[in-house]
């Protein structure tokens, strides 16, 4: 690179650094400094070989620091020569102008050095030491990386390193030990890093496992410097360079950590570690990949932010539990029984009846889930309860039972383990102490990136600003109590009646479907036969409409009239479905009372077969009948079944409908309409309609729980809902971004997910107690599905361990599920979870005890700053009275030193409080005195050290000493 | 890959990909959308995309914080909040899913922080409610709400009564709040 391209970047560091506000300054300094001591740090080790030339600089440094900037350059320019061919020219680029900022820094350092005449001089001198001893050490083992005892040198300031760097930023671990070691001497007291660089140089020639345990220690810092180095607000050239050398290091000293034999494992270990690290980050990469519909979703966001976004995030996720769950049943229950169970017409079960034969492959009969979709795997009925099929001997019964219950377990699993993991992202959510800065501080949206929902969302802002500006000020005026109650009890009365009424009319309905069903349900039309689910569409559709008008009556805050609006659909939703499911028990019974009839009249037939034949003659052919023409008794698993499954088909058709009519119609409409109109269609009455997204998220989680409830009996249920859902992504995403607007009253998403989820827990909870009642209580069929003969469907488990297992397992599990072990476990497990309640309460109780305390110590804080500040001001302006304007800059930082000296002296913590308070007054007492002497821009920058501690404490750990506090300006 | 890998070499792309919360396919995604931006500036051929340039993209257009946002990540010598490839990174990893919240508020700070004094006082948040508000007057607060509202910003989140919101502060009552983490996001 040529000479003036230095020069000309050189120049624009000292643009950057001294042409900007002195405030800036001090803000970043820090960051510069580090920045600069970076680069130094790698010169130095770089131009190790030179290092006798390069002391003779730093003498000549010393003398004139007119003439380093000259000096920098030509180092500069060596190195550039000595550098790799295939290194990049960014990163040179961005690396010499590192170095240029550095000298630059350097120069002004040793400006202020000079000023703080005593300690300062004898601070830089420890500094070059520190540099000198370094680069002898680079230099030897650069030279012979084998020879031990360099890396017992560099162990030792290794471990010097380390026990510095726990109490440091983790930004000060830089590649090279001196880093450390110069910015301690820096932040610390001088005498400590010469004792310490005695030390050293004391133990340079002898190496302990120790000091190697130390090395060790080191590379892992390094290590981990690295895997964090991304959660660091660094510019990337800085973290690029950073990283670099960190890598370096770790390569250098990885391999020559191990000793003989150890050093070969340590090596692999390190090869694996890395292969593995890589393999890690592919899979990541590979994992996000396969992440589908990211696209779509992120095209949603930016239209409609991230509550809309949030419900196609919960499909999604929904989506997944249903793969897993298809996964499940399909895998292990319906093609192992297709492949290698009986084949279709071998046994009654799995043909078609002779009355129904006529008619089975009707399409109407087929979309109703009957003739022949009744009779296949798709239901409960048609699989046989053989213990073991096919070569495999898969136990189909068991196998067809534990995915029962493991789907359902699976459910429960992961609906706990989201909810777990958002109360912990949650945090103290709910506490309000903060609201208005939330407003301002977290109220955008960043994902928005268009211009009608930003337009929306400014409104929304300022309408959340001023509703909360007017609540602050008028803390509750209450017009007219009584009415606003009466109403409230009024509407509430009207949704209570609502509810019932829905209730009774699924009731009768079921009712009336169960006589049209008795009667034949040929006799009857279309409507007759989807009566029940129609109406639970139809009033899953119109009941929260009606909901949403009663509650204008009520005249809540918007938000609380969501919570009541959202409690209530879930209220009628549970409602319709238990109704459904009272009646199906009803059904239930109706078709046992019918099975047993078919029982007897199972012997008569059996009897009219055998006739004029000797019944007990058992050596006689058995008489061949076809089996569609074996009497059969009703199957009410398979009822459930299907009637679980039109239920689901009735929603989805109801789900889409509505979404074609209610928002693509509307919207085509009002968009076309508009034109020929008396008044403006897109604005005025119907306009576009909003996405509603709590009731989408409801119907999902409703339509999730009839899953679960009905996966048992129809194992083609979470294939169904898998389409779906598929369906419903692309629809919903295609109708959401061409016929709906953003929405003007904002849900806010996060808040709400663990909301979504408990209501889905609920659900879950509510879905497997009619299924588990079912399964537990009600006999098995006897003549279909793969319980069939066994007088309950457990049984299973106990036949498998009787025969499967050895005979002591089977005894060992029967004392264990005797009640004298299964009572104490459970009264165990309350204990357990009552132990576990306290103990979180405890844990609240401190929590709030701790925020008081917190509190107070920042009231203790304020005062004691305000003091101290009035203190300094004073100190400040006696100094500014008394000293010259010759001294007026020296003066100031005797008054400083004094100043936190005497704060240390009485609380350390307030060190940086105290820098803070007194830099402003400070610094304007400098620009206002206008020494004479500061001619250059260096005096009115504040030293490092204040610059250090020019930030405050965190409001949350007032009593952390004064290194970490600066740690949390980064 | 052809042209991408080519521009990006594999060890840089891992370099990247150690340093930045993003994945492979967004950094190349990135740089996709970077050299487009930048191939977009006639004639000469620079490292760096304007700011201008930078503001084309959909997902900073309507941001009204989209200059701050430019500039806090610039590390342009000029101050013009021009961009190179490597800030864009940085400006991405930050607004990624996956970035912590603690560089998240950190940045969020620099961009709420107008005059880039290091600490949020009362014209800071000022100008941060107005574009908050948007530009038009019928959504501007009126004088009185505005003090009344950064009066009660100030005793919330001043918690050391200085005046001013400093960035420990800040990330104190960031850190706190459901909603940010999930809405400070940009994704590419």
């Amino acid at each position: 690179m040529p000479r003036h391209k230095l020069i000309a970047s050189e120049s624009d560091v000292s643009i950057e650094v001294d042409v900007g506000k002195d405030n800036e300054f001090s803000l970043y300094y820090v960051e510069v400094e580090e920045n600069s001591q970076g680069g130094q740090e790698k010169q130095t080790t770089r131009d190790g070989k030179r290092r006798r030339e390069r002391n003779g600089e730093v003498s000549r440094r010393r003398a004139s620091e007119k003439r380093t900037t000259e000096v920098d350059t030509k180092r500069a320019e060596k190195k550039h020569e000595k550098r790799h061919k295939t290194a990049r020219k960014e990163g040179e680029k961005h690396e010499k102008r590192q170095r240029r900022k550095n000298a630059d820094e350097e120069e002004a350092e040793e400006e202020s050095n000079k000023e703080k005449k005593n300690i300062k001089n004898e601070r830089t001198k420890t500094l070059r030491r520190d540099d000198e001893k370094e680069k002898d050490v680079k230099k030897k083992r650069k030279k012979h990386v084998k020879n031990e005892e360099d890396n017992a040198n560099s162990g030792k300031t290794k471990q010097k390193d380390c026990h510095d760097m726990p109490l440091k930023e983790k930004k000060k671990k830089r590649k090279k030990p001196e880093t450390t070691s110069e910015s301690e001497s820096k932040s610390e007291s001088d005498s400590a890093p010469e004792s310490k660089d005695n030390q050293a140089v004391g133990v340079l020639g002898s190496l302990t496992p120790e000091e190697l345990e130390k090395l060790k220690e080191a590379v892992d810092e390094r290590k981990k410097l690295i895997a964090t180095m991304r959660g660091k607000p660094w510019p990337m050239k800085k973290k690029l360079v950073v990283l670099r050398e960190s890598q370096e290091f770790v390569e250098k000293y990885e391999g020559a950590l191990g000793k003989g034999k150890g050093r070969k494992l340590y090596a692999y270990k390190v090869m694996i570690m890395k292969k593995w690290m890589k393999f890690q980050r592919d899979f990541e990469n590979f994992k996000t990949a396969c992440i589908p519909w990211e696209m779509k979703i992120k095209e949603i966001e930016s239209h409609f932010g991230s509550s809309v976004a949030s419900y196609f995030i919960f499909l999604r996720w929904m989506y997944g539990i249903n793969m897993i769950l298809f996964g499940l049943t399909f895998g292990l229950v319906m093609v192992p029984e297709a492949l290698m169970g009986k084949p279709y017409g071998s046994i009654p079960r799995k043909t078609v009846p002779r009355e129904e034969e006529a008619s089975a492959m009707n399409f109407a009969i087929l979309w109703d889930f009957g003739g022949y979709a009744k009779y296949s795997v798709l239901f409960y009925g048609y699989y046989n309860s053989q213990r073991a099929i096919g070569w495999l001997k898969f136990r189909l019964p068991l196998s067809y039972f534990l995915v029962g219950v493991g789907t359902v377990a699976y459910s429960y699993m992961v609906v706990i383990r989201t909810m777990a993991r958002n109360a912990n992202e949650e945090g103290g959510g709910d506490d309000t102490s903060f609201n208005f800065s939330w407003k301002t501080f977290t109220s955008w949206d960043y994902l928005i990136g268009n211009p009608e929902t930003a337009d929306n969302k400014f409104a929304s802002i300022t309408t959340s600003f001023k509703e909360a500006i007017v609540e602050e000020q008028e803390s509750r005026k209450d017009d007219n109590i009584h009415l606003t109650r009466f109403l409230r009890v009024l509407a509430n009365f009207l949704v209570l009646c609502c509810l019932a009424g829905s209730g009774y009319l699924i009731y009768f309905v079921v009712r009336r479907s169960q006589k049209f069903a008795l009667l034949g349900l040929e006799n009857y039309g279309w409507w007759e036969r989807n009566e029940v689910n129609m109406v639970m569409s139809l009033l899953g559709m119109f009941c929260p409409m009606l909901f949403d008008v009663i509650s204008t009556l009520e005249n809540y805050h918007p938000r609380v009239a969501l919570q009541w609006q959202l409690g209530r659909i879930f209220a009628l939703f549970l409602g319709n479905l238990y109704t459904f499911i009272i009646a199906l028990m009803d059904a239930i019974q109706l078709k046992r009372a019918e099975e047993e009839i078919v029982k007897k009249n199972m012997t008569i037939w059996q009897a009219n077969l055998y006739n004029g034949t000797v019944p007990d003659n058992s050596t006689a052919p058995p008489i061949t009948v076809h089996p569609a023409d074996i009497p059969r008794g009703p199957c009410w698993e398979t009822m459930v079944g299907q009637e679980f499954v039109r239920l689901i088909i009735s929603d989805t058709m109801t789900t889409y409908i509505t979404l074609l009519i209610g928002d693509f119609l509307r919207a085509v409409l009002v968009r076309f309409l508009n034109n020929c109109w008396c008044w403006d269609l897109e604005y005025g009455f119907p306009s576009y309609s909003e996405f509603d997204v709590s009731g989408n998220v409801l119907g999902l989680i409703f339509n999730q729980g009839m899953i679960w409830m009905g996966a048992f009996y129809a194992p083609c249920l979470p294939a169904l809902n898998l389409l779906r859902l598929h369906v419903s992504m692309y629809l919903q995403c295609w109708a959401v971004m061409c016929c709906n607007v953003p929405q003007e009253r904002v849900f806010k998403a996060s808040g709400s997910n663990n909301f979504y989820m408990a209501m889905l827990l609920v659900i879950l909870f509510l879905s497997t107690l009619p299924a588990i009642y079912t399964i537990v209580s009600i006999p098995p069929s006897f003549d279909c599905g793969p319980f069939s003969g066994k007088t309950r469907m457990f049984d299973v488990i106990q036949e498998t361990l009787e025969s499967d297992f050895p005979a002591w397992f089977g005894k060992m599990f029967s004392y264990a599920s005797n009640p004298g072990l299964v009572l104490p476990f459970l009264l165990l497990l309350v204990l357990a979870i009552y132990y576990l309640q306290s103990t979180s309460k405890t844990y609240k109780r401190v929590n709030m005890e701790l925020k008081k305390k917190l509190q107070t110590q920042n009231e203790e804080n304020k005062k004691k700053n305000k003091l101290a500040a009035l203190k300094a001001a004073n100190e400040l302006e006696q100094a500014r009275k008394a000293g010259e304007q010759r001294s007026s800059s020296a003066s100031d930082l005797g008054v400083n030193e004094e100043s936190s000296s005497i704060d240390e002296a009485g609380h350390h913590r307030q060190a940086g409080q105290n820098g803070r308070f007194i830099h402003p007054s400070q610094s304007q007492h400098t620009q206002n005195s206008e020494p004479p002497v500061s001619s250059t821009h260096t005096t009115t920058r504040p030293p490092a050290s204040r610059g250090h501690t020019s930030s405050g404490h965190l409001p949350g750990h007032p009593q952390q000493p004064q290194k970490n506090s600066h740690s949390n300006r980064r | 890959m052809g042209g991408t890998s080519s521009k990006l070499p594999k060890d840089l792309l891992s370099e990247y990909q150690e340093l930045t919360f993003l994945t492979k396919q967004e950094i190349l995604m990135a740089h996709k959308i970077f050299s487009e931006l930048q191939d977009r500036e006639n004639g000469l051929y620079s490292s760096r995309v304007s700011m201008e340039k930078i503001l084309t993209l959909p997902e900073l257009k309507s941001n009204p914080f989209r200059k701050r946002i430019c500039h806090v990540f610039s590390t342009s010598d000029m101050k013009d909040g021009s961009l190179s490839f490597e800030d864009f990174l940085d400006l991405l990893s930050a607004f990624s899913d996956s970035a912590t919240l603690e560089i998240k508020s950190h940045y969020a700070f620099r961009i709420f922080d107008f005059d880039d004094d290091g600490t949020l006082d009362a014209r800071d948040l000022e100008k941060l409610v107005n574009s908050l508000t948007g530009e038009t007057d019928d959504t501007r607060l009126t004088g009185e709400e505005m003090r009344q509202l950064i009066s009660n910003i100030l005793e919330e989140s001043d918690i050391d009564k200085d005046g001013t919101v400093n960035l420990s502060e800040f990330q104190h009552v960031i850190s706190r709040s459901p909603d940010f983490v999930s809405s400070f996001k940009i994704v590419l």
